[in-house]
């Protein structure tokens, strides 16, 4: 007879409304009649986000390794995690509810008669919203999933659903596809890269759970268990846009539509991070001298491709992508430093990087002529002086990422970079900060073309944005004024949180 | 709060109200800022007479936490070396916004946005010279960037834009290069007495050898970008020859100070030992700069440039000042950083006035300019003479004890220094006599003399520079007692003269 598996249902109400309210979306858009469909599916998904945070906030004390059997451990550094998700979620979901920035008939094929009836009759399809709740849902199991079966369920709920929503652009709809189908391709490959190493890790360990793992090592011809992490890491890595993994990256942020690949570069990589850090932190932690200079090496590789290649940038999202790619390998630093300040560090960098991220590509939206968004850099010059608040908003972004003192994304950095110098990787710190100069100089770069540039007369404005966008946009840029300013608001409380459950 | 917080804050909060109040009355916005400046200035002599000279200690100390997990304290405080610099800012700023009244109408972003950076950068300006907090200094240090930035960029002239991204990006480099280093110090200072910034704390470290080397040169290199020491001194004279007169001055006069001021702070307090490997080095550095930047300066067409690069040779006296390691040295380097404040912002100034009146920077197109505006030729040769050090005026004093401080050291450096002298007389005679005297070049015959603004402004500083020439001792007052604590420090004594017999 089998027993049923107990479950903490109050451990996991957080999850479990994400997806309960993802399946009611579809079920909305099943049966509800379309003109109603888009303020309800909004509703429905702000409901739910802000329900999930008043139960994160409810569970914020309780931790427990056993929230669902062993795969599940909800801890402190998993609460924060999840509540960084929902919050970034929350200013996402508001972005993504301008609705014409997304095809109306996702079946439809680009350019036929079906595509432009479903325009026409402004039959918008409202299916981002579900399938955008299964990717957040998705990302909240990620990083508190501690065995390797749960991670590679959590890895494809939420991969899937952002392999749709990237190729749902309304205009240029076959760059969308594209990147869509370069994701998808690119993803599957990594997914099965994590299943063949964890597949070599249950060989080594014959435990699929990370506290397993953990447990046995020394036990084992070791080769195995760095074949497992090697193959593990490329999966993660690829989700992180790591170098050498990152080739998806350019392209996907390029032909997502903006407010998807909002989302995706902010919530993705702290779901993907959140991940990232338990395993290492939590699986691998013993055997640290033997993964420490691969990803140390990677970390390096990362920062410096990213900032460099960045500078020849021609298209601003194009641009972001590569500079996530160099946060990425600032990120990566806060891994190897494998101590409790660097995974402080860690906690803040993401909640920080990810508010800034959504407020830059919110503001990328808003800047349209007659077909659409422009991305095209040189398009955006002068760009300050027809529209000086959205210029201005833009450049203090910019400053953040490039991470000039009173802005968050300085604080993030320090953090992060003393974290690893304290563990003793000084070569870390020192190609950190060096490539953090050579990135400082592209992102000056477009300060310079808004600014300093006289514009160019072409038909290039800034949209008058609607109002949740405009409360999306002002409340991620107030948050990272905010922790620029006083940085202890989030600092301590990522110090309280910074703390895996074994 | 301290009076040092209260002046600090100020001028922020008059550009905070300058940017929020809506205002299109231009001459309003120009005597708000100036009231501003002006306040600030009568605070900072107000600071000025209620500080202890006789003590080597912090004075008008502050100290409340910012970021407790870092344990980063918003902690101010001066000791002789910033009170002058302070000052030195301070008075400089109302001077800068009289003498540039028409500089940002210009400008690419209209004249408010111009008050707001000057005034936000005032007390930037401050901060950096009165935290006592490394972090603090680096945040002040590094966001003082921004403001100039947009100065030069927004307001400047020429090919403005790359000056100003170029002036940025060997700043930045220089400034993250001292992050790592900062980042070292915290670390180890969290090893040895528990994580802090306090400068105080920190110069208690014991640092091995190697380490202490690495982490000197990232606040070195990050320090001679700043001040600038050659071989890192490119940017200044782009950033100088696009800048607006204004900027100019607050760039050389005093934001270049910062770097001196760090090597002193940071570089000797913190890093003794290290500071003694180098120092040789430093020297050799602080020598070619004096020579080079004299040279250069000799070939200058451009007046602007001109000035640029006989401040490259004045850094090079300074930095040979600190690291003689005496206390003559270290005082008279001090008072030099003073001094040159005050003749490059006469100079930059008048050159400034000449140039809006001929429509030229360049030098020959100015001659016998004595002739038609008397005022402003006398001005200009007053500070001129200061700045080749002619004894009676102020630079003099400063030069002469760097010279005796670098020569019971080190003489071969202080006798090469010496050339310096007489090169300065060139590169400053030359250009006197081709703008100054001779026939009055054609175009130049209805230029007209300095208004009653311009007199008002430019009084002071040379009120100042001769003043300074003949009875330094209240400066040197201030100086002295805190130079002296820092060589002793540094574990360095004077070297007693030697007189063979």
């Amino acid at each position: 007879m089998l027993t049923a598996p107990v479950l903490s249902y109050s451990l996991l109400a957080p999850m479990l409304i994400v997806f309960g309210g993802a399946v009611a979306g579809v079920l909305v858009e099943a049966f509800l009649a379309r003109a109603q469909r888009a303020a309800v599916q909004l509703t429905i998904s702000v409901g739910t986000l802000l329900l999930a945070l008043q139960q994160l906030w409810r569970i914020r004390d309780l931790s427990s390794t056993t929230a669902a059997v062993n795969s599940v451990t909800i801890d402190k550094a998993g609460i924060f995690l999840q509540a960084t998700v929902v919050l970034l979620a929350l200013v996402a979901v508001l972005l993504i509810a301008d609705q014409d920035n997304f095809v109306a008939q996702a079946s439809a094929v680009p350019g036929s008669s079906e595509e432009i009836n479903a325009l026409q009759q402004k039959s918008q399809q409202t299916e981002i919203f579900p399938l955008f709740l299964f990717a957040v849902g998705g990302m909240m199991l990620f990083p508190v999933a501690t065995d390797l079966i749960t991670l590679f369920v959590a890895l494809e709920v939420f991969s899937l659903p952002l392999y749709l929503l990237a190729g749902l652009s309304r205009r240029k709809r076959l760059l969308s596809q594209e990147a869509a189908l370069k994701y998808f391709l690119l993803g599957a490959y990594a997914s099965a890269f994590f299943l063949f190493g964890a597949a070599f890790l249950y060989g080594y360990a014959g435990t699929i759970s990370l506290s397993g793992i953990s447990a046995a090592f020394g036990t084992a011809n070791e080769v195995f268990l760095l074949i497992g992490i090697v193959f593990v890491s490329v999966g993660l890595l690829f989700k992180i846009s790591a170098v050498p993994f990152h080739s998806w990256t350019p392209d996907v942020y390029q032909g997502a539509p903006t407010p998807i690949t909002a989302f995706m570069a902010a919530c993705t990589k702290v779901a993907a991070f959140g991940a990232i850090l338990r395993i290492f932190y939590v699986g691998f932690a013993q055997s640290q001298t033997l993964w420490q200079p691969i990803i140390t090496v990677i970390a390096i590789l990362t920062m410096i491709f990213g900032s460099i290649v960045a500078i020849s940038q021609r298209d601003i999202k194009r641009m972001l992508a590569y500079s996530s790619i160099a946060h990425a390998g600032f990120l990566l630093s806060g891994v190897v430093a494998l101590n409790k300040d660097g995974l402080a560090a860690s906690l803040f960098y993401l909640f920080a990087y990810g508010f800034t991220t959504l407020a830059a590509f919110g503001i990328i939206g808003l800047v349209k002529d007659s077909a659409g968004e422009v991305t095209d850099l040189n398009r955006w010059i002068g760009l300050g002086k027809k529209s000086p608040l959205v210029g201005g908003v833009f450049a203090f972004l910019l400053l953040s990422f490039a991470g000039i003192p009173l802005t968050s994304g300085f604080i993030a950095k320090f953090a992060i970079f003393s974290a690893a110098y304290k563990s003793g990787n000084i070569a870390l710190v020192v190609v950190g900060v060096l490539a953090s100069a050579v990135a400082a100089f592209f992102y000056i770069r477009v300060i310079i073309m808004i600014f300093f540039t006289d514009p160019i007369n072409d038909s290039v404005s800034v949209v008058i944005p609607s109002v949740k966008s405009k409360i999306s946009i002002s409340v991620a840029t107030l948050i990272s004024i905010v922790l620029g300013l006083a940085p202890s608001l989030l600092l301590n409380g990522a110090d309280n949180f910074a703390n895996f459950l074994r | 709060m301290s009076l040092l917080t209260a002046i600090g804050v100020l001028p922020l909060i008059g550009a905070i109200f300058l940017a929020v109040v809506p205002s299109k009355n231009i001459e309003l916005i120009k005597r708000f800022a100036f009231g501003v400046t002006l306040i600030v200035a009568a605070l900072s002599i107000l600071l000025a007479t209620g500080f202890d000279r006789a003590s080597t200690k912090m004075q008008y100390v502050q100290s409340n936490s910012w970021i407790s997990s870092f344990n980063i304290n918003f902690a101010v405080g001066i000791d002789g070396i910033s009170l002058v610099l302070i000052l030195l800012s301070t008075i400089l700023l109302p001077i800068v916004v009289l003498a540039t009244w028409n500089e940002a109408d210009a400008g690419r972003w209209g004249v408010k946005s111009f008050y707001v950076l000057i005034l936000a950068l005032e007390t930037l300006m401050i901060g950096v010279f009165a935290a006592t907090d490394l972090f603090l200094f680096y945040v002040f240090f590094e966001a003082m960037l921004i403001p100039i930035y947009f100065l030069i960029g927004g307001y400047g002239s020429g090919n403005r834009s790359a000056a100003a991204i170029k002036f940025l990006l060997y700043s930045l480099f220089g400034g993250l290069l001292m992050l790592a280093s900062i980042i070292g110090v915290y670390v180890i200072s969290g090893n040895q007495i528990g994580a802090t910034f306090d400068l105080a704390q920190l110069a208690t470290l014991e640092i091995d050898n190697q380490t202490e080397n690495f982490l000197f040169l990232g606040f070195f290199i990050a320090f001679a970008i700043k001040a600038p020491l050659w071989p890192f001194h490119t940017w200044l004279p782009d950033a100088a020859k696009s800048a607006t007169p204004g900027t100019s001055v607050l760039l050389l006069g005093v934001l270049d100070k910062v770097g001196t001021y760090g090597m002193i702070r940071f570089c000797i307090e913190l890093f003794p030992d290290a500071s003694k490997t180098f120092t040789p080095l430093i020297i050799t550095l602080a020598v070619i700069s004096i020579i080079y930047g004299a040279f250069m300066a000799i070939g200058q067409k451009d007046i602007k440039g001109l000035i640029a690069f006989t401040s490259i040779s004045h850094f090079g006296f300074i930095t040979m000042g600190i690291f003689a390691m005496t206390s003559q040295g270290m005082s008279g380097a001090n008072l030099y950083m003073v001094n040159h404040g005050f003749s490059t912002a006469a100079l930059f100034l008048i050159a400034g006035w000449m140039m809006a009146r001929r429509g030229s920077s360049t030098i020959s197109d100015f001659g016998g300019l004595q002739r038609v505006t008397p005022v402003m030729a006398w001005t200009f040769f007053i500070a001129g003479m200061s700045g080749l050090a002619l004894p009676g005026l102020s630079s003099f004093v400063s030069e002469f004890l760097v010279l005796v401080g670098t020569y019971t050291r080190y003489p071969v450096a202080a006798v090469i220094g010496t050339l310096g002298i007489v090169l300065a007389a060139l590169y400053i005679l030359i250009p006197v006599q081709k703008t100054l005297h001779g026939p009055t070049t054609p175009g130049n015959e209805n230029l007209k003399d300095l208004n009653l603004r311009e007199k008002i402004a430019i009084a002071p500083i040379i009120l100042v520079i001769i003043l300074m020439g003949f009875y330094p001792k209240p400066v040197l007052d201030v100086i002295n007692p805190t130079s002296a604590q820092v060589v002793t420090n540094a574990g360095f004594t004077d070297p007693i003269a030697q007189v063979s017999k």
